[in-house]
């Protein structure tokens, strides 16, 4: 079996702007939707998406941490399937 | 004073910082993927966009071979100075407190400011008294000083709050108008402004970056003399 044969996971990492951190692109893109005449949307916030295929999921959260995301800005969601 | 500057993928002001610290010294560049820091007595880590700024300022840098070696040199007491992009990669490796942000504008922006020297007993600002204004460029999109309140308080205690924007020059929201600050130990510093811009009153606004420069050459000169 070659690597590329390796079984993997496909998984994706959410990261966003930690809350009580001012996130002005989130702000931004609120302030632009009334324009477009969408209504009653709040809590907007703006982050990143990693999609990646994996070998060992056990391994993602050291990933986060160590280099996907910032734990000091920013709190990630794994969603693995 | 021997000074290696860093050179990343996507660096950009590491002439200016080379020919500013020619200033005070001599200077060597340190290409991203050394590991021999050649005998230096002082780093600075440029600004620019290192690794093109991929994923996050400064993430990607920090895992550099070069990186490795600085973080040695600076757990051995050596001076360390990040600038713009420096200072976001030393806070990406653990070097310094806190992160930088995207300012609050979203723009980027790039104009002279007024800093406040804070602490003045710090290798990077000994030429300094405390208060001094220093007249220095800043450029950057992603300048805004974040840490956590109880950080901030601690940071402001122990003295690692060096340089803070003067009134009506904090464009980029900042917390607590910090533009400038060092490690524990005080040997690692980072700041937003750009001291290697302001080496010569014709074309840098003001030469007051000097002064940084200078304070590290008398840092190194005491230590070798001691």
């Amino acid at each position: 079996m070659g690597p590329e044969d390796r079984p993997v996971v496909r998984a994706r990492v959410l990261i966003r702007p930690k809350s009580g951190i001012l996130d002005p692109q989130g702000i931004a893109v609120q302030r632009a939707l009334p324009a477009l005449g969408f209504t009653g949307v709040s809590n907007v916030h703006v982050g990143r998406l990693v999609e990646l295929d994996v070998e060992d999921p056990a391994q993602l959260d050291d990933m986060c941490r160590r280099l996907l995301a910032n734990p000091l800005i920013e709190d990630y969601e794994i969603v693995a399937s | 004073m021997k000074t290696g500057v860093l050179q990343f993928p996507g660096s950009c002001d590491e002439i200016d910082a080379l020919q500013a610290v020619r200033r005070v010294g001599d200077a060597v560049l340190l290409w991203h993927r050394d590991r021999d820091l050649q005998d230096v007595d002082a780093i600075i880590v440029p600004g620019g966009f290192s690794y093109g700024d991929y994923l996050r300022v400064g993430a990607i840098a920090r895992f550099s071979p070069v990186m490795e070696s600085v973080l040695e040199f600076a757990a051995d007491g050596g001076l360390v100075l990040g600038i713009c992009n420096g200072f976001q990669v030393l806070c990406e490796a653990g070097l310094l407190p806190g992160a930088l942000l995207p300012n609050t504008s979203l723009r980027f922006v790039s104009r002279q400011v007024e800093l406040e020297v804070v602490t003045a007993d710090t290798p990077f600002t000994s030429a300094c008294s405390p208060g001094r204004r220093l007249s220095i460029p800043a450029k950057h999109t992603t300048g805004r000083f974040w840490a956590p309140e109880e950080q901030l308080d601690a940071l402001e205690a122990g003295g690692q709050v060096v340089l803070r924007y003067a009134e009506g020059h904090c464009f980029n929201g900042s917390a607590r108008n910090i533009a400038g600050v060092c490690n524990e130990s005080g040997n690692v510093m980072g700041l937003m402004p750009h001291p290697e811009h302001a080496v010569d009153g014709l074309v840098g606004g003001s030469a007051d970056g000097l002064k940084l420069l200078e304070s590290m050459a008398r840092t190194v000169g005491a230590r070798v003399a001691a």
